[in-house]
């Protein structure tokens, strides 16, 4: 008998756990939610899958009460219900793990868990209360976090535990989670994957946000495909594929895997010895890495971020500061001096997209023409004459970067901000891929970019091998390292755990790897 | 979300509807103390505007504002508060006094240039300590400048008491420049002299000052350095890995404008009192920060605010003259129109963005 009351009321009644009918939302002369209609059944869960600026995070965002729709219904276990704000979503059985935690982080988890959710003036009885439901929490669904340690002391994924346990701590019986992945090593990802499923096999209703298909196909019963929008589909996931999924997003046939020759390496162009940084907290990032890209190989750096990789990238970029040995073309550079600046390293022949193009790639203010000279406006072609730059040729170029590049709009003089991602980043990467480098350094070139543009990005990336170029890939994107690299070397804790190649190796090998070998802990 | 208003608007509609609600606010506060506003919006535009006479003083102070607004303008493209103009304009005086009083200057053609150079050297000197201080230790320059202007007050008091003052006169103020160093009024030059009928303060000067506009205009658009300066100034982090660097940046803006600042006292000490006062920058590098957050940080907005505050303190100044008005008022005029312009503009480009976005719902 146990358990048939709600299993009776699904089969019979089916109210949805939440159901949208005809939901619309515009900020100005931009619809960002068009007519959406959605149903979530109960108990399973469900992925909603589309492009960045697809409209999934706004969407996500009326059903927690931080926008209200301008029109349509929502729906939660078949009663109407409007939900002007989260306090009102938290009492609908509504619970969000954001992307971005939201964690007071010299609070203990304990402590984070009842912030808001107190009861009565004295913390003691909550705190306690909150102790036990956590305990019983732990056990039900693997869910184990020392409900005693303080938040900036737990590993990211810990962390993302304590969020759910947020949720289900006010209990929650639809947890929406926004990019759950992004942030977690495969090994990570697998355990919040059984996470969902036990909390799936309890009753509760999962709505998964992603832009990885794998995680789509792996883990969802339904998914539904956003696009400019809109809803183009809704399907069960064990009747498509990602191919159909990929199609579904992007309006149009898409290869998801890039082909590529084999690499025929030629000399060694980068040879890094013993490298060491230490940031401004006097805190170790890089412990002596030493590494090789040959001219015409893709040497790509996996590894979880925050484990050196960006520091990396800036020490050969010329944006930090580093000691050991760096010799480019046999050259050996300065990393110290008045030589180790961005502009020397330019100048040497390292072109370098950086990880984040919105804080370092990219003056978001200026306009696209402004940020195609961003580095190279010492170019001699760039100026008019030894006072003044030549505005109009740098235009000029950006149209014809623009035009090979695909950038939309073509418009050099619109701010590199009122791009989207994808764009911004292909400005970036023809900035970069057009000064014929000897080394490209290319951090996270497809973080926040759609499926399109990551297709266009990877085939000039393997073109610029071909081309017999060195390229230093950093991706915390296992499945771009494996599928552009021609050697993966893997960083932990600012060192490098050792050297595989993509051919051999697999994805557990290079999460164990990424978890500081035989980390069969995490 | 905030709505994008057309640019005529933002750069048109937006300051006048600012001035227009200063305008309206100096008017309630005129009835409240039982006087006339419409009887002392007459007295400020016939005593500024209306006659050459009038004209003559409004430039004079535009002139001052000028170099004042632009010095804040090039601080602020490259990320720089500089709350310092106030003290740099003083050391520019300075610098004036020093070169003036240094030869008997045979005519003004002479003397002008020497006198920039030494405007211009004191008051980017003057800069230079709080640049550096910033570039180099992180020492906010906000808090620097506003020190760097005390000290500059009390320095220059202890060099016009003790080192510049002539023996037996008893203001702390220098010796009147040699005659060779007198600029040109307006009513002095060749055809302008023909509106000028009078002899009024604005100078020579004035056409630095537009000349200046242009310059720095160029410098900020048109070259590398101006490149470097605005990207710094929007992202430090982006800057360093373009390749520029944060400390060259920092020290080059901040001597411009230190030098733009300085250059103020050729208006005011060798054009107009044709000796070096104590405080003789009378507020204008403070008023500098209002011109040029009204301006929106460009030169020709700078040069259009730096005419309005120019007419606010000659209108001011006449309903002192004029009528029962204290002339306090005029502080208070100043202080709503910086208040609506400099710090509430955001509020009416809200107003305004309801506005333009009711307005075209079937544009979208």
């Amino acid at each position: 008998m146990q358990g048939q009351g709600t299993l009776g009321r699904q089969a019979s009644a089916a109210p949805f756990a939440i159901e949208l009918r005809g939901i619309s939302k515009a900020f100005g002369p931009v619809q960002a939610n068009k007519d959406i209609s959605i149903q979530v059944a109960k108990g399973s869960i469900h992925g909603i899958i589309g492009e960045n600026g697809a409209g999934k995070s706004t969407l996500m965002s009326i059903l927690y009460g931080f926008y209200k729709a301008d029109s349509g219904e929502i729906l939660i276990d078949g009663k109407p219900t409007t939900i002007p704000d989260s306090q009102s979503a938290i009492r609908a059985g509504i619970g969000m793990v954001f992307q971005h935690f939201k964690l007071v982080q010299n609070f203990t988890v304990l402590e984070n868990v009842i912030l808001g959710a107190e009861e009565g003036a004295m913390l003691a009885p909550s705190l306690s209360k909150a102790r036990k439901v956590l305990g019983d929490l732990a056990r039900e669904y693997e869910l184990d976090v020392d409900p005693d340690a303080l938040i900036e002391d737990l590993s990211v994924g810990h962390q993302q535990r304590v969020e759910i346990l947020k949720a289900l701590y006010r209990q929650a019986d639809i947890l929406i989670l926004d990019e759950p992945t992004g942030v977690l090593t495969p090994a990570e990802a697998d355990h919040l994957f059984r996470i969902l499923n036990g909390l799936k096999d309890q009753g509760k209703t999962i709505i998964l946000i992603t832009h990885k298909l794998r995680e789509i196909m792996e883990i969802t019963d339904m998914v539904s495909v956003m696009r400019r929008g809109q809803m183009v589909a809704t399907v069960t996931t064990a009747q498509t594929s990602p191919e159909e999924l990929a199609e579904l997003m992007v309006g149009r046939k898409v290869l998801l895997h890039v082909h590529k020759d084999p690499a025929t390496p030629g000399a060694a162009v980068l040879e890094v010895e013993n490298l060491r940084v230490v940031d401004d907290q006097k805190v170790e990032r890089l412990r002596g890495i030493s590494l090789t890209v040959r001219a015409g190989e893709i040497l790509g750096i996996a590894g979880v971020a925050g484990n050196g990789q960006s520091e990396l990238l800036e020490v050969l970029g010329g944006i930090a500061k580093g000691s050991g040995t760096i010799r480019l073309n046999g050259k050996e550079l300065d990393l110290t001096g008045k030589f180790s600046d961005g502009r020397s390293r330019r100048a040497d022949g390292i072109a370098h997209v950086p990880e984040d193009r919105q804080v370092l790639g990219l003056i978001m203010d200026f306009s696209a023409w402004e940020n195609v000279a961003f580095g190279y406006h010492h170019a001699p072609e760039y100026q008019k004459n030894a006072l003044f730059m030549d505005n109009d040729a740098i235009r000029a170029d950006t149209e014809k970067k623009m035009a090979t590049f695909d950038v939309r709009p073509p418009i050099p003089t619109l701010a590199a901000k009122n791009f989207s991602g994808g764009n911004q980043q292909k400005i970036v990467v023809a900035r970069e891929i057009e000064r014929n480098p000897d080394l490209l350094l290319i951090g996270q070139p497809t973080r926040g970019v759609d499926i399109g543009a990551i297709e266009f990005i990877h085939k000039q990336i393997v073109a610029l091998r071909d081309q017999g170029k060195a390229i230093l890939l950093v991706s915390v994107e296992l499945d771009e390292i494996m599928s552009l690299s021609d050697r993966i070397a893997v960083m932990f804790d600012g060192r490098i755990m050792g050297e595989r190649d993509p051919a051999t190796t697999n994805e557990r090998e290079l999460g164990l790897l990424m978890a500081g070998v035989g980390g069969e802990s995490a | 979300m905030m709505q994008k208003l057309p640019t005529w608007a933002d750069v048109v509609l937006v300051p006048l509807i600012s001035l227009l609600l200063a305008a309206f606010v100096s008017a309630l506060v005129l009835l409240a103390i039982g006087q006339s506003p419409s009887e002392a919006l007459k007295v400020m535009v016939e005593g500024a505007l209306v006659s050459p006479y009038g004209w003559g003083y409004t430039l004079y102070y535009a002139t001052s504002f000028i170099f004042t607004g632009l010095a804040v303008t090039i601080a602020y493209h490259a990320g720089l508060f500089n709350i310092g103009a106030e003290g740099q304009a003083q050391l520019g005086g300075l610098g004036v006094a020093l070169v003036c009083l240094a030869l008997p200057w045979p005519h003004w053609t002479l003397a002008l240039p020497a006198a920039m150079v030494g405007a211009a050297l004191f008051g980017a000197a003057w800069a230079a300590i709080p640049a550096y201080l910033q570039a180099k230790r992180g020492s906010h320059i906000v808090i620097t400048t506003i020190m760097f202007n005390y000290i500059a007050s009390a320095l220059l008091i202890y060099i016009l008491v003790e080192v510049l003052r002539p023996d037996g006169q008893m203001d702390p103020a220098s010796a009147r420049f040699p005659a060779g160093t007198k600029l040109p009024t307006l009513h002095e030059i060749p055809g302008l002299s023909l509106i000028f009928t009078k002899q009024v303060p604005a100078n020579v000067t004035l056409f630095i000052a537009l000349a200046a506009c242009v310059v720095i205009w160029a410098i900020l658009w048109r070259t590398r350095l101006g490149y470097e300066i605005r990207a710094f100034g929007k992202s430090e982090a982006a800057a360093r890995y373009a390749g520029i660097s944060p400390v060259k940046v920092t020290m080059i803006a901040m001597l411009i404008s230190g030098a733009l600042a300085g250059l103020m006292a050729i208006n005011n000490v060798m054009g107009e009192s044709e000796r070096l006062l104590q405080n003789a920058s009378e507020g204008a590098g403070f008023i500098g920060i209002a011109v040029a957050l009204m301006g929106r940080n460009h030169p020709l907005g700078v040069l259009l605010a730096a005419l309005l505050f120019g007419f606010l303190y000659q209108g001011g100044a006449e309903l002192g003259l004029w009528t029962s008005i204290p002339i306090e008022l005029r502080t208070v005029v100043q202080g709503l129109v910086i208040l609506f312009t400099g710090a509430l503009d955001q509020m009416v480009r809200m107003m305004l963005g309801v506005v333009f976005r009711t307005r075209r719902p079937q544009a979208a």
